[in-house]
């Protein structure tokens, strides 16, 4: 028997297995049985209602996609009467996914949301389509802790900051979210990108520019999620290009303690389920009693200083 | 609704764009209903990698054989290696997804209008009418004779055919316009259902609210999900407040109410 469970920042999941935010919905639960998974994300809500970027909203390539949703939102009255109801009756923890345009906002929306049901509220400080130029928060470490610091004071429940990789120095953000209280950091959202419709002159998104998720952004993000961890103690939660127990090792590896899997439940809808099994094969395989035992596991190559180019 | 490996039993060209293929799929298609898709895992093949699933409307569902058909044209890189599968490769679908038309039995004479790949969606309706003893008249909308695919079939199951063609010059929208108001007008047409083309929709929508005919429209919008999960196929419908909202074509349809619907582009 493998013990599959982690603690992340205050939260006991029997797995380290859950979706990326806006990567699940209701749909999920008619696919497969929720209670198999770490953690149940839901997709961020904002204060405001709004309907999201016009379509076009995708682009693909052989190994991952573009995409221009924004955050097409119904209000937080909404989401504790509509969407919360959903999954009451699965015993995962729900975190909830939250953003806002303010840090005053950000505070009352996490007091509001700290529902009963609710177990964690995580801070999309990093979404870049919050159709304000792809700038966010999260850009900048002093607006990123002013938020947590505020919806810290705003709630009991822990607060998970979910960083935006669209930075040059990501583990400067992790480090100002710790010291601000987060409880754990997510590692991260996607990566800006754009493309062009040559046939007809124009932007292939509706919203021009849309993030980078899938496969190919994993080395990418691995990387990140590697300083990251080096740079704070609370917990880590890898996203980035995951669609395998192999891609999801690589994460734990490096440092993180949980992993989330998105674009991937795009295409199988059962991945997190592959995902869960084939760690805890790995974890027999190499004789690993403790899933928790892999985080960090990544021994040092013989003869080279870490980072030291070969 | 599951992600099942299937045996492709049949894969062959119907005329030079279309292809008929037809999987053994108990469990899907003990659950498919007319007007809901399946997204379907295209091989990858060189050049041509669809990352996505591709949705594909059931075209025929053999729930006796535990079969599902599709009806589908080659575009791009999803359906050019949907093309390429042979009798007793697997298929991986995922499905029956979507929320299908609404055929009250209630209804007396359904008026089917379609074109291009609207004809897969709207065929097993005519065969579902059929079972409810439903008076079902299909016009189908095509190119030239050779593209009009169901006829026979949809005769098979009971319904009246109308085929109009380009190339003939008897598919115009004057011409289906007044075959349309005829069905209504002589024949009891109390149901409208299309898809397929934004002009057909427009015109039932002109039609169904000058008569008072209610309806419901088969949407395509390139999806991502399939299962209402990422959000990227939404479409503008019109709201119950009197402005537009988006809704996901496929968690929210692909059916929607006639009305509501708005056509995307011309
Ligand atoms: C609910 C639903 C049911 C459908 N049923 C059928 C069917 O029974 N038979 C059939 O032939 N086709 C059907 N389609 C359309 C089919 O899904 C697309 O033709 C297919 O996804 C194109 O994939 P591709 O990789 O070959 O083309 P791509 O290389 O992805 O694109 C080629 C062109 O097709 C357009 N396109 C891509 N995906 C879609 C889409 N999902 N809907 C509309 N246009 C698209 C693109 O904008 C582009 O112009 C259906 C679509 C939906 C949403
Ligand atoms: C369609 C889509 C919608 C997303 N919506 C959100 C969101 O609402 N909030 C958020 O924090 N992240 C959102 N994300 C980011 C994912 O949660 C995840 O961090 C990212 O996709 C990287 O993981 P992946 O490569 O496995 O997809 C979204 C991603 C996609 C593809």
């Amino acid at each position: 028997m493998v013990d599959m469970s982690v603690r992340i920042g205050g939260v006991a999941l029997k797995n380290p297995v859950m979706p990326g935010s806006g990567t699940m919905a209701e749909g999920l639960a008619r696919v497969m049985d929720l209670n198999r998974i770490g953690a149940i994300v839901t997709k961020t809500v904002t204060p405001d209602r709004r309907e999201g970027c016009p379509p076009p909203r995708m682009v693909e390539y052989k190994d991952g996609s573009l995409m221009a949703i924004g955050i097409p939102s119904q209000g937080p009255d909404y989401y504790i009467a509509e969407i919360l109801p959903h999954y009451r009756s699965f015993d995962t923890p729900l975190v909830c996914s939250v953003s806002a345009p303010t840090v005053d906002a950000f505070g009352a929306i996490t007091a509001k949301l700290s529902a009963p049901g609710v177990a964690v509220i995580e801070a999309n400080i990093s979404c870049p389509n919050l159709e304000s130029d792809g700038k966010a928060f999260g850009m900048d470490p002093e607006a990123s802790a002013r938020v947590i610091r505020r919806m810290k004071a705003s709630t009991d429940r822990p607060v998970w900051a979910k960083l935006t990789p669209n930075v040059t120095d990501i583990a400067a953000v992790a480090q100002a979210v710790e010291d601000a209280g987060a409880d754990a950091v997510t590692c991260a959202n996607g990566m800006l990108g754009m493309a062009v419709d040559v046939e007809n002159f124009q932007p292939a998104l509706g919203n021009i520019t849309g993030g980078m998720t899938g496969s190919c952004m994993r080395p990418v993000i691995l990387r990140m999620a590697w300083q990251v961890a080096r740079a704070v103690k609370i917990p880590v939660i890898g996203s980035g290009g995951i669609a395998t127990a192999r891609d999801a090792l690589e994460y734990l590896m490096v440092g993180c303690a949980a992993v989330q899997v998105g674009t991937q439940n795009f295409i199988h809808a059962t991945a997190m389920l592959d995902v869960i099994d084939g760690i805890e094969a790995f974890c027999r395989r190499k004789g690993v009693a403790r899933v928790r035992d892999l985080t960090g596991a990544m021994r040092p190559r013989h003869g080279l200083r870490e980072g030291q180019a070969a | 609704m599951a992600e099942t490996l299937c045996r492709v039993l049949h894969n062959d060209w119907v005329n030079d764009t279309y292809k008929h293929l037809i999987v053994d799929a108990a469990h899907g298609a003990a659950r498919a209903a007319p007007g809901q898709f399946f997204h379907l895992l295209c091989p990858v093949i060189g050049e041509n990698a669809p990352f996505f699933r591709r949705p594909m409307s059931v075209y025929r569902i053999d729930k006796a054989q535990g079969r599902l058909e599709f009806l589908y044209k080659i575009v791009g890189r999803g359906t050019t290696t949907l093309a390429t599968l042979a009798p007793g490769d697997e298929l991986n679908v995922f499905g029956p997804l979507g929320r299908g038309f609404r055929l009250g039995a209630d209804r007396k004479h359904i008026v089917q209008v379609a074109r291009g790949v609207g004809l897969a969606t709207l065929a097993p309706v005519a065969e579902s009418a059929g079972r409810l003893g439903i008076r079902t008249t299909a016009i189908l909308s095509a190119r030239s004779p050779e593209h009009v695919m169901s006829a026979d079939y949809l005769r098979s199951v009971g319904a009246e055919v109308v085929a109009v063609t380009d190339s003939e010059g008897t598919s115009d929208a004057a011409a289906v316009e007044r075959r349309v108001r005829s069905l209504v007008e002589r024949d009891g047409g109390d149901f409208f259902v299309t898809c397929g083309s934004n002009r057909l929709l427009r015109l039932l929508q002109r039609l169904g609210a000058e008569y008072g005919i209610g309806g419901e429209v088969a949407m395509e919008q390139p999806m991502g999900c399939g299962n209402g999960m990422c959000f990227a196929c939404v479409g503008s419908f019109r709201n119950d407040e009197g402005g537009t909202s988006y809704r996901r074509v496929c968690w929210d349809g692909p059916v929607f109410d006639l009305q509501e619907a708005i056509a995307w582009s011309t």
